[in-house]
């Protein structure tokens, strides 16, 4: 295999590494905000559910949690329903990555939510009740915006370690670029250590786009302090 | 008319009592000013006026509307959620740490509830709040962010902020203590224009010169009661107590 294919097929596999990132993304911030809500929840029973939920993503590794959705629904219908039939989405490979990935990074949102959270000075809620505004709109005008820009720098620490992390989803065979630089890397006649080389640079890169972009999403929003 | 009354108030924290059956209304028109040691529960029976803080006994009314109501206990009992907003529309509260809005800019925090909670046109609500910026010296200043802003300018917008609700009364907690003198001179001028235009106003200070010049009523407050009420001469020339003579002579050394 030359070298320019080994790139090229690098390329091809990185499309699913940035599928991945994305959705984990999408799906982990609103769902860290959600959780927020729970762990801030006047209900005892929600609280402690939450806080045992984030308590247990942050304290077992992600790519046991990974095997365990991946895997659970074959181990467990079984176990629990003997004798139904059930068959899983063809694309349960990649679901059950986005899921673990999503559940997971959205523990440690809602920790990185709530200490920005917390910061804000009491004096902004009073500011806002006295004025008569709702609850909810003293979180989303006057809250909420204050929040995202103290997170920014814990946000863009786990929005990087995200596009390294991508990588374990290899754990379960998924296709992704790591999968791929490996596959390629032992095979004969391939461009060998060039391979894991070559991976490193695209995650190099991409991660070097992420802190370019967060910068300068920090630097909007200097325009208040 | 009464604008507040507040009958038979009682707060503690954690077993400790805050206020003691304090009974205190505003007329309309009237600035009285609350002057007092700290912990003497003066900034405290403002943030019960203001509903930033719960009584425990007693009731809270303006004008004609219960904000907290005695029970046959004497328990106090407040009213619904949406009775209390309407309730909130009647007062502004100025505080000692300004607690603008640091994301929005001045003009936008003067803006904001009136557009939002009022649900009053932009334009129109635009204009006032120029108006009443201008009326403050800050019309230069409306499209700058609250850090630009001197302490006495960010207190200035503070103000124009809880006017623009167009508030029966306003209420003032301590609002020079985190300024310098000068600054306090310009934000001290703004309340004593306001209590020209009959503004009716209660204000927390300690700038005793001042609450002097600008009250119709001075209470002295301490260890959770009104030691004395009276005129700013009264208090102040000839107070009737010895605990007021001895916080006064602090002041006058």
């Amino acid at each position: 295999m030359s070298v320019k294919i080994m790139i090229l097929e690098l390329f091809k596999a990185f499309g699913n590494t940035a599928l991945i990132f994305v959705l984990t993304l999408l799906g982990s911030i609103p769902l860290g905000l959600l959780v927020y809500f729970g762990r801030k929840s006047r209900f005892v029973l929600l609280r402690g559910f939450i806080k045992a939920y984030i308590s247990i993503m942050r304290g077992t590794p992600l790519m046991l949690q990974l095997m365990m959705v991946f895997y659970g629904p074959s181990l467990l219908i079984p176990l629990l329903f003997p004798g139904v039939k059930f068959s899983l989405p063809s694309n349960w490979r990649f679901t059950a990555v986005i899921i673990a990935f999503v559940i997971n990074y959205a523990a440690y949102f809602c920790e990185i939510f709530r200490a920005g959270i917390e910061s804000i000075p009491k004096g902004q809620y009073e500011a806002a009740d006295v004025l008569g505004l709702t609850k909810s709109q003293t979180f989303f005008r006057i809250i909420l915006p204050q929040m995202v820009k103290r997170v920014i720098p814990p946000v863009t620490n786990e929005v990087i370690t995200l596009v390294k992390d991508t990588s374990l989803s290899s754990a379960i065979g998924t296709v992704e670029m790591f999968t791929k630089a490996k596959q390629i890397a032992v095979a004969p006649k391939s461009p060998g250590m060039l391979t894991f080389v070559a991976a490193a640079v695209f995650y190099y890169v991409f991660n070097y786009a992420v802190a370019f972009l967060m910068e300068r999403i920090e630097k909007k929003l200097d325009y208040y302090r | 008319m009464s604008i507040l009354t507040m009958s038979n108030i009682s707060k503690s924290f954690d077993g400790l009592d805050v206020l003691k059956d304090i009974s205190f209304s505003v007329e309309k028109g009237e600035v009285v000013s609350i002057i007092g040691p700290s912990g003497s529960g003066k900034s405290t029976l403002l943030r019960c006026a203001t509903l930033l803080e719960t009584i425990d006994n007693g009731s809270i009314r303006y004008m004609n509307q219960y904000a907290a109501k005695e029970n046959s206990e004497g328990k106090a009992v407040y009213s619904s959620k949406s009775e209390l907003r309407k309730i909130k529309s009647y007062f502004g509260l100025v505080f000692q740490q300004f607690n603008l809005f640091p994301h929005y800019t001045v003009l936008k925090n003067v803006m904001e509830a009136p557009i939002v909670v009022q649900k009053r046109p932009r334009h129109e609500v635009e204009n006032e709040a120029m108006e009443i910026l201008r009326k403050m010296g800050l019309e230069d200043k409306a499209d700058a962010y609250p850090w630009q802003l001197s302490g006495g300018q960010q207190q200035r917008v503070g103000i124009a902020r809880a006017l623009a609700l167009k508030p029966e009364i306003i209420f003032f907690d301590e609002p020079t203590s985190a300024l310098d003198p000068e600054l306090t001179g310009e934000v001290l001028k703004v309340i004593r224009q306001l209590a020209e235009d009959n503004m009716t106003m209660v204000i927390v200070t300690h700038e005793m010169p001042f609450a002097k010049a600008v009250s119709d009523r001075v209470l002295f407050m301490d260890g959770g009661v009104v030691v004395e009420e009276g005129t700013p001469e009264e208090l102040f020339d000839n107070p009737q107590t010895e605990r007021t003579r001895q916080f006064l002579g602090n002041y006058q050394q």
